[in-house]
């Protein structure tokens, strides 16, 4: 492909040496690091004088210390992190009128929004996975707890659905920098999303599985309908792309989680399974279990890059 | 045989109901400097957007450098350097790096690469002030600049939008005389668009008035001047050929 590589590679100089890469990286160093010692002191002094059990190392990413867990964090700053990103990839080059001149090089038109999307998921990566090692490390020196290779497995499936999650979102931002002219308005639009699906998709869905399946308070609770309810309630949230990140990681960290749902009704046969089988799951095993979750947020990507592409494909680049 | 470097026949362009280029068939020969004129508005930067690829044709054909700039664009930008009306540059990276950008884009080596910047640095006057952001560069200096990014690529043919708009007099002397090396020098072709008349007068072989989408006169100046001033007069100014074509329109 002509012309990738010269503007992948200013692109990732530009990342680098601009002052909104320092800041999110500095954000996320600082919250990971405290979070992580909080969780890492607490667990150790848990753990004083019993044997380690086994996945406490998974416990750093998933448990909540005082505030929330570094998975939490991650599901919910995310976002953000591929919006500043992306917000700006393409209004920026077409207010400073560098598009027309990028264009009228020799390259193919696809390799300037190519450049951008990789270029971002590049810098995402890099943040990324110098993250998940700095805890590593800080799990060493205060847990003193080194991880399996299940372990490692597990991390290193969730360093790549967090990845392919906050690309969604980076190219949300990209999306609407090619659609807008204005970088504010591409921003805040972008923002705007991001505030619709963390907070108002999950009221919109209680609020709708109220009206359909009303729970009445007091008498006791029809397990039908008590069913219904959250059954609904899932419905609506897996329009939401944090709700299916955050519940493909919470299963992937934690081999002892056998289910995305939050109520399951058991008879007594379930409930004679459910303590006999109390071990953890085999890796697969719990990557089976989200595996419809995995790929609808692959497909959510990668169907939010065509139309970048498309748009952008056939967008007149006129200056004026 | 003459050759031409663009070829365009029964050109047209609209915008809905608009139609900013009409019917534009024009050929322009190999090493001349075509001065390609008309009020703002009548087509003009459209019909070299359409050359370089960049805006798609409704109808008719053109060739660039013996290209279709609609299925072959790679080729013809290859060849071709084109100066918008409005240079865009990353501001806050230095003149040297721009070029740099502009020639890692083109798929010059970095060897000949720092050569051909050195060389187009000194030939526009900017070897000073090359590693100074260009965030700091006056209007004249980013001309130059953008000129430079043209002679970086060594191309056959140039397109030049509008390129002493806003010059003060003396850069504007100094541009006209870069644009006319790059022809007598180089052997480049110039197609340049402009609205200032004097200006074309003084530096072009041919030129062509456009007048609402349509051109509706091409030829040498001389030629021009004959057809509508009538044979005797020699003091004749473009201004006047234009401004009647413009009356008639």
């Amino acid at each position: 492909m002509s012309g990738i590589a010269p503007i992948f590679r200013k692109e990732m100089e530009d990342h680098f040496t601009s002052v909104r890469f320092v800041l999110i990286t500095a954000l996320i160093l600082m919250v990971g690091i405290i979070i992580t010692s909080m969780v890492g002191m607490g667990l150790r002094s848990e753990l004083e004088g019993y044997s380690k059990p086994p996945f406490v190392f998974l416990l750093l990413f998933t448990a909540t210390g005082r505030f929330f867990s570094f998975a939490q964090f991650i599901g919910f700053f995310g976002p953000l992190m591929g919006i500043i990103l992306g917000f700006d990839s393409i209004n920026r080059e077409r207010i400073g009128r560098t598009l027309t001149k990028l264009l009228s090089q020799p390259i193919y038109r696809d390799s300037v929004i190519n450049a951008k999307f990789l270029s971002g998921i590049g810098i995402i990566g890099i943040i990324l996975l110098g993250m998940i090692l700095l805890i590593c490390g800080l799990s060493f020196i205060l847990v003193g707890v080194v991880p399996g290779g299940s372990e490692i497995m597990r991390l290193f499936l969730y360093f790549v659905i967090t990845l392919v999650y906050v690309s969604f979102w980076l190219s949300v931002s990209i999306l609407f920098s090619i659609i807008f002219r204005s970088t504010a308005t591409s921003a805040l639009a972008s923002l705007a999303l991001w505030i619709f699906f963390s907070f108002f998709l999950g009221i919109g869905g209680s609020f709708i599985a109220d009206a359909l399946a009303p729970l009445k308070e007091g008498s006791t609770v029809d397990p039908a309908v008590l069913l219904r309810h959250e059954r609904i309630q899932r419905i609506v949230s897996f329009f939401s792309p944090i709700s299916v990140y955050t519940d493909t990681t919470s299963i992937l960290l934690d081999p002892l989680r056998k289910t995305t749902k939050g109520i399951v009704l058991m008879g007594p046969l379930e409930r004679l399974s459910i303590s006999r089988f109390q071990g953890p799951l085999p890796v697969l095993d719990s990557l089976l279990i989200v595996l419809p979750h995995v790929v609808s947020l692959v497909a959510l990507t990668l169907v939010c890059f065509a139309i970048c592409y498309f748009v952008f494909m056939r967008q007149e680049i006129r200056s004026a | 045989m003459e050759e031409y470097l663009i070829e365009a026949r029964g050109l047209s362009k609209t915008y809905g109901n608009l139609k900013a280029v009409d019917d534009l068939t024009i050929s322009i020969r190999k090493g001349e400097i075509f001065g390609f004129l008309g009020p703002n508005g009548a087509g003009k930067t459209t019909t070299i957007l359409m050359f370089l690829g960049l805006t798609e044709p409704t109808q008719g054909m053109v060739r660039v450098c013996g290209f279709d700039p609609v299925k072959n664009p790679l080729n013809v930008k290859r060849r071709t350097g084109y100066l918008p009306e409005h240079l865009g540059f990353y501001e806050d990276m230095t003149a040297r790096q721009n070029l740099l950008y502009v020639a890692r884009l083109n798929g010059i080596s970095e060897e000949e690469a720092t050569s051909r910047i050195e060389r187009a640095l000194e030939e526009v006057g900017l070897e000073e002030v090359a590693d100074r952001r260009v965030s700091t560069f006056s209007k004249g200096m980013r001309q130059r600049l953008g000129i430079a990014e043209v002679l970086i690529k060594e191309p056959e043919l140039v397109l030049l939008d509008e390129p002493t708009i806003g010059l003060d007099p003396e850069s504007t002397i100094h541009m006209l005389e870069m644009v006319r090396s790059l022809s007598r020098d180089r052997g480049m072709t110039v197609f340049l668009s402009s609205h200032l008349l004097d200006q074309v007068q003084r530096i072009s072989d041919r030129v062509g008035i456009m007048i609402k989408g349509r051109l509706v006169a091409e030829g040498p100046i001389e030629e021009l001047a004959k057809r509508k001033l009538g044979v005797e007069r020699e003091d004749y100014t473009l201004e006047e050929i234009y401004l009647k074509f413009f009356r008639e329109a």
